[in-house]
C-alpha cells in the first residue's frame, strides 16, 4: 500500500506537468486546450479529468508490459516449460472492478455536463438570439430579435449568453468555435439544433466547419468578434443604418446589376447570399483571406487586394464556391474593391 | 486455372490475402498521397476534388477491401484447421463470397477511370452523397453504393459460412469451451457480420434508390430524413469496427500464448469478454452522433454504454499481460507485432473512453483527434494484429518460413512510423484542426506536426516494402517448413503438414482438452489420437460458376449505374443463370482414397 502511494506521488507532478504542457498548446483564439469561455472551459475540465484517468491507466499497463517483456525473455537454449496457469479469479475480478470505478468517476460529471450544456436559452430575453445557417462554403448569421443579418463574422457582446440555432441551406455542416464551445451539427429539414455559449473576453476567435460538406469544406472558416456591450450596441445601430451607394455612377451601376442581384448591402436584409454590410471592416474576405496591411502568408493581403482576388475568380480561392466568376473589367473590379473596402462600420 | 475454380478454403484464403493485400497497397498509396498533400500548409499537390476522392477511397478501401478480406484470409486459412474440420460448411458459397467481394472491389476502383471516384467520405453522409450534390462527378457515389453492395454480399455469405462451420464441423471433443481463441473471435465476428451487414445493405439500397430513381428516403424537402442515414450507417458502422478488431484480438491471444509457452490466462473470461464486446458493439452506434442533436438523454445513455466497452477490453489486455507473466517469451517477428499491439491498442482504447464523454466529444468530434483515435485502434490494433497473424501462420499457409531479419525490419519501421504519424495527430485535433480537410491555412500552428506526421507515413510505407521483399524472397525458397515450425504450437493446425494438404486431416483428430495439441505433447505423444479409421475422404468439386456469377453482378451493377437497363438485366441474368445451373447439376464431388493420401498430401 505504502508503495503504491509513493508511486502516485511521483506521478502527480508528471501529470500536472502534462496538463500545463497541454494548456500551452496552440493559439489561444483557436485551441481547444486554451478555453476562453465557460462552455469550452467545462468541456476542457472533462477532458482533463479523462486525460488524468487515462494516463494513469496507460502508465500502469506500460509498466506491467515493460516489466514482463524484460523479466521473462527466453534465454537461448531454454527448454523449460513455465507453469501453465489457468487464470486467477481474484485478479480477474480486480481488473473488472477497478475500470468500473474509474468509469463512474468519469461518467457522473459527463452526465451532469450533458444536461447542463443542453440548457435552452432560446426564450431568454437577455440572451442574444442568433440563427446560424451553413452554406457551401460560408456562414450566415441572422440576429432574429434584432433584425440584422451578416455573414462570415459573428459579432457578439461579452456580457450575454449567446443562444444559437443551427440550420443548413444545403448539406450537413457543423458549427464549431474551438476555444469557445464544441460543435453542433446543422441538419437539413425539421430538426433544428440549439446550443449556447458565453465569451467573457473581448477579441477575435476562429471558427470552423467540422463536417465534410464538399470540396471547400476545409476553407469554410468564420470569425467570432467579441466586443463590449457599448460597442455591440453601436454595431447594431450601424448595421441598421442604410449603406451608402458608390459615388461613382459607373461603379454603382455594376454593383446594382452584377452584385446586388444576389447580395444585399444593408444589414437589415436577409437572403440566400452573404450580406455585404460593413465588409470592409471585417477580419477576412470569404472567411479565409485575412485582411492585413503587412501580409505574411499566401492567404493574407490588404482588404482591397483580397476583395479583388475574390471577385476576379471565386473558385480559385474556394474550389466549388457557388459565387460565379462575374464578367468584369479590371477597372470595374478596382472600383468595386475600393468601394467595398470603404464599407466600414463605426463601433 | 485451378485458382479460378477452387473451392478449397485454404486456397480461397490465399486469394483473399492476395487481393486484400493488393487493395491494402492501393489504400496505402492513397494515404501517402493524402499525407503529401498535407505536409505543408496551402499545398497544391492535388486539387480539392481529388483530395476528397482520395480521402473517401482511402477509408472505403482500407475498411472494406483491405482489412475485411485480410481477416477473411486468416479465417479461411486457419479456422477449419483449428477446429479439426476438412473444409468449411459450404465450400461453393465460400468461393462465391470471395469472388463477389473481388468484383465489388474492382468495380469501386473502376471509378477512378470513369470520371471520378466517390467523394462524400467513407460514411457517405447525405445530402452530400445524394445526386443533388454531385458537382462534375456524376457517378462517383454510385460506384460506392453499387460496389459496396456487391462486396457486401461476399462478406455476408462468408460470415454465415463461418457460423455454420464453427457450429457444425468441430472435431469430436472440440466443445465450445475448448475452441482456440482465434476461432472464438472468428465466430463472434461472423455473428456481428450477420446482424450488421443487412443494415448496411438496407441503407445502400435506399441510397441507391434515391440516386438512381429519385426516391426520397433522405430527401428532406419530400419528407425524407437526412439523420436517418446516419443512424442506419452507424448501426452497421459501429459493429463493423468490432468486426475488424475482434479477429485481431484472437490472433494476439494465440501468438502471445504460443511464444510465451504458456496457456492463455483467464480463457473463460476472454471468451466472456469477446461475447460482451460483440453485444455492446450494437448498443453504442450513436456515439458517432453526439453532435447531431439527439438530446441529452440519448447522449448520456450512449456515453455510458460506450464507456462500458472499456471493461471487457481491459479484461483482455490484462489477461494478455498475465499470459506473458511468468512465461518464457521468445521474440519472433510475429510476437514482436503482438507485444507491440498491446500498449498501442491500449492507447487507442483510452482515447476511445475520452471520446465517449459526450460534452468533451463536442470538441473532439470530426477533428484529427478522432483520426488519431481510430487509427490507433484500426492500424495499431487490427493491422499490427494482421501482421502478427501473417508472420505466425505464414509457414502453415505456404510451407515456407519468412525471413526473421526482414520481419524485424518490417516491424520496427512500421511500428515507429505508425506512432510518429498518429501520435501527433491527437494534438493537431485539440489545437483546432478539423478532419477531412484538403488543406489548412498557414500561421495556425499546424505546420510542424503535419510535417512530422507525413514523415511517419513514409516510414510505414518503408516497413510495408520490407514485408513485400520478404514475401518475394521467401517464395524463391523450398517449401521446407516443419509441421510445428515454432515448436511451441498448441492448437490443431500445428499437427498437420505445412502447408496443409487439400483434405487437412487424413483422419479427424480426437480432442481431449483445451489446447488440444499441447495436451498431447505434454503427455509425451507427438500426434493427435485419430477419432476415425483411415478411409476415403469426400471432397467438393471445383467450379467456375462463382467467378462467372460475380462477373454477372459486376456487369449488372455497371449497367444500372449508367441507366443501360438492358445491360443491367443481362448481368443479373448471368448471375441467376449460374445459381440456377448450380441447383440443376447434381454434383456429388469426389473421393480421395486412402492409398492416394500420401502423394496428394505433398502438394495441395
Ligand atoms: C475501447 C473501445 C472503443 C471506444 C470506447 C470507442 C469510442 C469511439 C467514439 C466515441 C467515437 C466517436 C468519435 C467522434 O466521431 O467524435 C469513435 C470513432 C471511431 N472509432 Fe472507436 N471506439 C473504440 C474502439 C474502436 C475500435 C476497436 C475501432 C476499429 C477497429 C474503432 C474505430 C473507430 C472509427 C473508424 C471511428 C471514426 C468514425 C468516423 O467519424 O468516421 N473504435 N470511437
Ligand atoms: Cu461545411
Amino acid at each position: 500500500m505504502m508503495n503504491r502511494w509513493r508511486v502516485l506521488k511521483r506521478l502527480l507532478p508528471l501529470l500536472a506537468g502534462m496538463v500545463l504542457l497541454l494548456s500551452a498548446c496552440g493559439r489561444a483564439d483557436l485551441s481547444v486546450l486554451r478555453p476562453q469561455g465557460p462552455v469550452a472551459e467545462e468541456q476542457f475540465k472533462l477532458m482533463k479529468l479523462a486525460i488524468i484517468i487515462m494516463v494513469i491507466v496507460v502508465v500502469v499497463v506500460f509498466a506491467i508490459a515493460f516489466y514482463v517483456i524484460v523479466r521473462f525473455r527466453r534465454r537461448p537454449g531454454d527448454k523449460t516449460i513455465p507453469k501453465q496457469v489457468e487464470g486467477n479469479h481474484k485478479l480477474e475480478i480486480m481488473w473488472t472492478v477497478i475500470p468500473i470505478i474509474l468509469l463512474i468517476i468519469l461518467g457522473v460529471p459527463t452526465i451532469q455536463s450533458v444536461f447542463g450544456l443542453a440548457k435552452d436559452y432560446s426564450k431568454d430575453p437577455n440572451a442574444i438570439q442568433v440563427k446560424v445557417t451553413g452554406h457551401q462554403y460560408w456562414w450566415q448569421f441572422d440576429y432574429t430579435k434584432l433584425g440584422i443579418h451578416t455573414a462570415q463574422e459573428l459579432v457578439i457582446p461579452n456580457d450575454a449568453v449567446i443562444s444559437v440555432e443551427t440550420e443548413t441551406a444545403d448539406v450537413l455542416h457543423s458549427f464549431w468555435i474551438p476555444s469557445l464551445a464544441g460543435k453542433t451539427d446543422a441538419n437539413p429539414g425539421g430538426s433544428v439544433n440549439r446550443m449556447y455559449f458565453k465569451a467573457p473576453n473581448t477579441g477575435v476567435y476562429l471558427g470552423k466547419c467540422a463536417e465534410l460538406c464538399g470540396p471547400s469544406h476545409a476553407l469554410m472558416d468564420f470569425k467570432v468578434k467579441v466586443v463590449d456591450r457599448a460597442s455591440f450596441d453601436r454595431w447594431v445601430a450601424a448595421m441598421k443604418t442604410p449603406t451608402p451607394m458608390p459615388s461613382d455612377p459607373a461603379v454603382a451601376d455594376v454593383l446594382t446589376q452584377q452584385c446586388l442581384t444576389c447580395h444585399a448591402i444593408d444589414g437589415t436584409q436577409g437572403g440566400a447570399f452573404p450580406n455585404l454590410a460593413g465588409i470592409g471592416g471585417k477580419q477576412a474576405v470569404a472567411g479565409i483571406l485575412l485582411n492585413t496591411d503587412s501580409p505574411k502568408y499566401q492567404n493574407e493581403g490588404t482588404v482591397e487586394d483580397n476583395l479583388k482576388r475574390w471577385i476576379r475568380d471565386p473558385q480559385a480561392v474556394k474550389p466549388g464556391a457557388k459565387m460565379p466568376k462575374v464578367d468584369l473589367t479590371e477597372q470595374q473590379i478596382d472600383g468595386l474593391a475600393k468601394y467595398l473596402a470603404s464599407l466600414k462600420l463605426n463601433y | 486455372m485451378d485458382w479460378l475454380t477452387t473451392v478449397d478454403h485454404k486456397k480461397i484464403g490465399i486469394l483473399y490475402l492476395i487481393s486484400g493485400g493488393f487493395f491494402f497497397l492501393v489504400g496505402g498509396l492513397e494515404a501517402i498521397m493524402i499525407r503529401i498533400q498535407l505536409w505543408q500548409p496551402e499545398n497544391h499537390f492535388v486539387s480539392a476534388d481529388t483530395y476528397n476522392e482520395l480521402l473517401t477511397m482511402h477509408g472505403t478501401t482500407m475498411i472494406f477491401l483491405a482489412a475485411m478480406p485480410m481477416i477473411f484470409a486468416l479465417m479461411n486459412a486457419i479456422v477449419p484447421l483449428q477446429i479439426g474440420a476438412r473444409d468449411v460448411a459450404f465450400p461453393f458459397v465460400n468461393a462465391i463470397g470471395f469472388w463477389t467481394f473481388f468484383a465489388g472491389g474492382v468495380l469501386l476502383n473502376v471509378s477512378w477511370f470513369t470520371g471520378g471516384a466517390p467523394d462524400a467520405g467513407w460514411t457517405s453522409y447525405v445530402p452530400l452523397a445524394t445526386d443533388a450534390f454531385n458537382g462534375g462527378n456524376v457517378h462517383g457515389v454510385d460506384y460506392y453504393v453499387v460496389g459496396l453492395q456487391i462486396a457486401g454480399i461476399g462478406t455476408l455469405v462468408g460470415g454465415i459460412n463461418f457460423l455454420a462451420t464453427i457450429i457444425n464441423m468441430r472435431a469430436p471433443g472440440m466443445s465450445f469451451m475448448r475452441l482456440p481463441l482465434f476461432t472464438w473471435t472468428a465466430f463472434i465476428t461472423s455473428a456481428l457480420i450477420l446482424f450488421a451487414f443487412p443494415a448496411l445493405t438496407v441503407g445502400l439500397v435506399a441510397l441507391m434508390f434515391d440516386r438512381l430513381f429519385h426516391a426520397n428516403f433522405f430527401e428532406v424537402s419530400n419528407g425524407g430524413n437526412a439523420v436517418l442515414w446516419e443512424h442506419i450507417f452507424w448501426i452497421f458502422g459501429h459493429p463493423e469496427v468490432y468486426i475488424l478488431i475482434l479477429p485481431a484480438f484472437g490472433v494476439i491471444s494465440e501468438v502471445v500464448s504460443t511464444f510465451s509457452r504458456k496457456r492463455l490466462f483467464g480463457y473463460s473470461s476472454m471468451v466472456f469478454a469477446t461475447v460482451l464486446i460483440g453485444f455492446l458493439a450494437f448498443m453504442v452506434w450513436a456515439h458517432h452522433m453526439f453532435t447531431t442533436g439527439l438530446g441529452p438523454v440519448a447522449n448520456s445513455l450512449f456515453s455510458i454504454a460506450t464507456m462500458l466497452i472499456a471493461v471487457p477490453t481491459g479484461i483482455k489486455i490484462f489477461n494478455w499481460l498475465f499470459t506473458l507473466w511468468g512465461g518464457s517469451i521468445r521474440f519472433t517477428t510475429a510476437n514482436l507485432f503482438a507485444v507491440g499491439f498491446i500498449p498501442t491498442f491500449v492507447m487507442g482504447g483510452v482515447t476511445g473512453v475520452m471520446l465517449a464523454s459526450a460534452p468533451a466529444d463536442y470538441q473532439y468530434h470530426d477533428t484529427y483527434f478522432v483520426v488519431a483515435h481510430f487509427h490507433y485502434v484500426i492500424v495499431g490494433g487490427l493491422i499490427l494484429g494482421l501482421f502478427s497473424g501473417l508472420h505466425y501462420w505464414w509457414p502453415k499457409m505456404f510451407g515456407r518460413m519468412l525471413n526473421e531479419t526482414l520481419g524485424k525490419l518490417t516491424f520496427w519501421f512500421f511500428f515507429l512510423g505508425f506512432h510518429l504519424t498518429f501520435f501527433v495527430q491527437h494534438f493537431l485535433g485539440l489545437m483546432g484542426m478539423p478532419r477531412r480537410v484538403w488543406t489548412y491555412l498557414d500561421g495556425l500552428g499546424f505546420d510542424d506536426l503535419n510535417m512530422i506526421s507525413t514523415v511517419g507515413a513514409f516510414l510505414m510505407g518503408l516497413g510495408t516494402i520490407f514485408f513485400l521483399i520478404n514475401i518475394v524472397t521467401s517464395a524463391a525458397k523450398p517449401r521446407d517448413a516443419a509441421d510445428d515450425p515454432w515448436e511451441d504450437g498448441r492448437t490443431l493446425e500445428w499437427t498437420i503438414p505445412s502447408p496443409a494438404p487439400e483434405y487437412n486431416f487424413a483422419q479427424t483428430p480426437l480432442v481431449r482438452g483445451y489446447d488440444a495439441y499441447w495436451k498431447e505433447k505434454m503427455e509425451g505423444k507427438n500426434a493427435m489420437t485419430p477419432a476415425e479409421p483411415l478411409g476415403p475422404i469426400h471432397m467438393p468439386s471445383p467450379s467456375i460458376l462463382p467467378l462467372i456469377l460475380s462477373i454477372g453482378l459486376f456487369i449488372g451493377g455497371l449497367g444500372f449505374m449508367y441507366h443501360h437497363t438492358i445491360v443491367g438485366i443481362i448481368g443479373l441474368l448471368i448471375t441467376f443463370g449460374c445459381l440456377f445451373t448450380r441447383s440443376l447439376i447434381d454434383d456429388h464431388g469426389f473421393h480421395i482414397e486412402p492409398d492416394e493420401l500420401h502423394d496428394k498430401g505433398v502438394k495441395a
